[in-house]
């Protein structure tokens, strides 16, 4: 046997034995799975049965479905949305977390706990918090004159702001830290050459900050998009995509259609149109930032 | 050269505290208000006229959370599942992060592709395969069936392998000279290296599990095996009004990840910094 006996066959032999575990696992669990959904997605299923082959219904059904579209546009909207503001305060807030103030350390834990609590347990929060009779939001608003009749959480336009802040809330200490990282990685001295040529903070920004920070902006981009087209806790808990469906996302419709109804083909149809989604927009994304990447 | 004057520059670094102190505080003010309510009495946390101060504070909602639900059992069930899954996804995610990113190999692409994709697949859109097979491997209902699906993860790999690849290579090849085996030259000379990561990454399977939602709800059929968020999540569902009591179930189920967080606090950005690079 060849394997084993040169340089680069023990490499390949030891890669594999490195590899194996942490990947079978993932095939097992994750892939498989995967496949399995998008063969449900051909079916009509509800568990107590075995699957029946019904080929293209679902799609067809699907492309037809108010509910589908209305999940669509508002998981369209969420990261549309949720996403460039997420990456623009997470970024504002490292650049100003950078500077020496009094308080730094507490601020920055401050900013990153929010993305180490649990959102299904602090959304139980955020519901009391806006609460028409009880909540102390509501209170205040009330307060200063923003009287809300029926609660933030009660109508259509302002729950889905309401889910999305609480989206922005809890990630943006997370990204505010990989920026953080990349731009303590920044050399001291770029930033002495770009004074010394007269580059005012506006200039030093753009010309030495953003370029050195390409690759940690296009990971949060990634990341970022990944996790608002994933949306799920926060609106399980604040508004279980009511009212009148106004926040419900794909994820929270499959919840709803899989899980809580038992139409697992119709679910892992929608499950599927969400995959799709995301990898072409992953690989979007990846594209654009792979063409403007600065090496260094 | 542009040239600032200290009085304008003392200006800036007060205007600069003042603001980030009050983003500081706006960002927790949800969390320190859930631990100042779950010390009101419930007729207070209920008021119509509400305070963020507690008028008359009690303790009394601490105690009625272990009667309330099946509290310690769910603790316990949650420092299980969190814990478990940290301690083997870390194993394998690291090795298999070890080997893209320090190994030449045929197929070195296609897992590396292989995982990124995994990492885009959201787990809800999975889900219902996955209860199928953990129920059929005779592992429905067990705590090993929560487990082990999650005992490997995508981003754990991609982040072991960005930590890997920042690695100076001339360490490795020491070792290789010095005739010490692939296994030795990971646990002995590569691994020490990564603890910043390790902590990192670790801390991520610790509060992603021990906060995750749907995957306990719907691997329980019963209270007595979910875990706390799915624990509270089903009691704030039947019990709408009992806020204190809720509020103080979310406060002791935060403890475990600030304190985790605050340990290792001092390596968090290094172990971020390091993965981001390459």
């Amino acid at each position: 046997m060849r394997f084993g006996r040169t340089v680069a066959g023990r490499q390949a032999r030891a890669a594999w034995m490195f590899l194996a575990p942490g990947l079978a696992l993932l095939t097992l669990f994750t892939a498989w799975p995967l496949l399995r959904t998008a063969y449900l997605s051909f079916t009509e299923y509800s568990l107590l049965t075995p699957p029946e082959w019904v080929g293209l219904a679902n799609y067809r059904e699907l492309l037809g479905d108010d509910q589908v579209m209305n999940a669509l546009q508002n998981t369209v909207i969420y990261a549309v949305v949720v996403t460039p503001v997420t990456i623009a305060l997470a970024l504002a807030l490292a650049m100003a977390l950078n500077a020496k103030f009094f308080g730094r350390g507490i601020v920055r834990t401050a900013v990153f706990v929010p993305f180490v609590v649990s959102l299904a347990v602090v959304s139980i929060a955020f519901r009391f918090l806006l609460d028409p009779n009880y909540g102390l939001v509501t209170h205040w608003l009330d307060m200063v004159g923003l009287a809300p009749t029926q609660g933030a959480l009660a109508q259509p336009g302002t729950a889905m702001a309401a889910v999305m802040a609480v989206g922005v809330w809890k990630n943006v200490g997370f990204y505010m830290v990989m920026f953080l990282a990349g731009l303590q990685s920044i050399p001291r001295d770029l930033y002495e050459a770009a004074q010394l040529d007269g580059a005012g903070r506006l200039q030093k920004f753009r010309t030495v900050t953003l370029p050195l920070l390409s690759n940690q902006t296009m990971l949060v981009s990634i990341l970022a998009a990944i996790a608002s087209f994933q949306v799920f806790d926060q609106i399980k808990v604040m508004t279980n995509g009511g009212p009148a469906m106004s926040t419900e996302t794909l994820v929270v419709m499959v919840n709803r259609v899989g899980i809580n109804n038992l139409e697992f083909g119709y679910g892992s149809a929608v499950s599927v149109l969400l995959l799709l989604l995301i990898l072409l927009l992953s690989m979007a994304q990846y594209f654009y930032f792979g063409r403007k990447q600065v090496r260094y | 050269m542009r040239t600032t004057s200290p009085a304008l520059r003392r200006a800036w670094t007060v205007a600069l505290t003042v603001a980030m102190l009050a983003i500081g505080l706006a960002m927790i003010f949800p969390i320190v208000w859930s631990i100042l309510t779950a010390f009101k009495p419930n007729a207070e946390a209920a008021s119509a006229s509400p305070t963020l101060l507690p008028q008359t504070w009690t303790l009394e909602n601490f105690a009625a959370i272990w009667s309330a639900i099946p509290f310690a059992q769910l603790y316990g069930n949650t420092i299980i599942f969190a814990g478990s899954v940290m301690v083997l996804s870390l194993a394998f995610d690291t090795m298999a992060g070890y080997a893209l990113a320090r190994f030449e190999f045929r197929g070195k692409t296609a897992a590396f592709i292989a995982i990124i994709v995994m990492l885009m697949i959201p787990y809800q859109a999975v889900i219902i395969p996955l209860y199928d097979l953990v129920h059929s491997l005779g592992l429905g209902q067990t705590v090993a069936g929560m487990i082990v699906p999650r005992s490997a993860n995508a981003f754990g790999v991609f982040f072991m392998r960005q930590f890997f690849l920042a690695l100076p290579k001339n360490l490795e090849e020491a070792a290789r000279i010095d005739g010490a085996s692939e296994w030795r030259i990971f646990t002995r000379v590569m691994l020490p290296l990564t603890t910043p990561a390790l902590l990192t990454l670790g801390l991520f399977h610790f509060q992603f599990n021990w906060n995750d939602l749907l995957w306990p709800l719907v691997m329980s059929n019963s209270i007595d095996g979910a875990t706390l968020p799915a624990g509270l999540a089903l009691f704030a569902g039947q019990h709408v009004v009992e806020y204190g009591l809720l509020m103080a179930g979310s406060v002791l189920a935060l403890i475990p990840l600030i304190l985790f967080f605050l340990l290792i606090q001092r390596t968090f950005v290094t172990g971020i910094a390091t993965t981001g690079i390459k």
